[in-house]
């Protein structure tokens, strides 16, 4: 039987009722949006790269305010990656002590592979329909399928004193529930090409990304 | 899942009705605080329940997510 129309199916996430006015994060809208950044990207960085050609075209002593336009040009694309990629850093209390519990619960939920990949790196590995996943403590990333294009969310408990590896659990577990409903209860704060993200990605995190652009491609 | 990684609240089987009495009693409490309900399905796969299935092997109270 459908759903009657304006009501969530039972798989839905409780937690979409918060974010009511949302349009669901699907496989179209992820499409959307990575363009959208692409040409965003273009827009904050061509002009910059177009003032810096012309100005030492038309005047070779204008050399030093070009410079300053260019590394206008490449720090700004810097500090948006810098945003996506730290939605998945280590953060919050660290809660040592109960800490090894919870990893022995995470562990569970995971594959052998996925088990050593996320305690080597802090992020699970996860596949779903719309790519692979990679949760972190505070937030996720998505690697679309053909692993050219990567989606950073924010998201994450609303209880922060919880171990580390139960904050994983809790975003592992909502993430399986609903798919959707969990990209689009995250907040999405960068989409672009892996490697822009993988250089602001701590060193320990970056093999998680290999993993997941090679299990996306 | 709590601050000291995960606590038991009850247990039950499917023949002991007073165990599963007293588990229904604990995960309504736990809704109450605004836990969630979730048995794990296998590989990439939860369910959210709403009460608690007496053949679930394990449900799993989660707090809400929300973005950051």
């Amino acid at each position: 039987m459908p759903a009657v129309s304006g009501q969530a199916p039972a798989s839905a996430l409780p937690e979409l009722a918060s974010v009511p006015w949302r349009t669901p994060t699907d496989a179209a809208w992820l499409r959307r949006w990575g363009r959208v950044w692409h040409a965003w990207t273009l827009l904050y960085t061509v002009p910059f790269l177009a003032a810096a050609a012309g100005m030492v075209w038309l005047d070779p002593l204008a050399t030093p305010v070009a410079l300053a336009a260019l590394a206008h040009a490449w720090i700004i694309p810097e500090l948006y990656a810098f945003r996506g990629a730290s939605t998945v850093r280590p953060k919050g209390p660290r809660n040592e002590a109960a800490e090894a519990v919870a990893q022995g619960l995470l562990g569970d939920f995971l594959g052998h592979e996925e088990r050593e990949l996320q305690r080597d790196t802090g992020l699970a590995l996860e596949r779903g329909g719309l790519g692979i996943w990679l949760v972190g403590e505070g937030g996720a990333l998505l690697v679309t399928p053909g692993g050219r294009r990567v989606h950073c969310f924010c998201v994450g408990t609303t209880e922060a004193e919880l171990p580390p590896s139960d904050r994983i659990a809790h975003l592992l577990l909502a993430l399986r529930q609903d798919e959707v409903g969990f990209a689009t209860v995250a907040n999405h704060a960068f989409a672009g090409a892996p490697w822009r993200v993988r250089r602001r990605l701590p060193t320990a995190m970056r093999p998680a990304l290999d993993a997941a652009r090679s299990a996306a491609g | 899942m709590d601050g000291t990684g995960h606590t038991t609240l009850a247990e039950w089987s499917v023949e002991d009705d007073a165990a599963f009495e007293a588990a229904v009693r604990e995960f309504a409490g736990q809704q109450e605080l605004g836990y969630i309900g979730t048995v794990p399905d296998g590989p990439g796969k939860a369910t959210h329940v709403r009460a608690l299935p007496r053949d679930a092997d394990m449900v799993i109270l989660r707090r809400p997510i929300a973005g950051g």
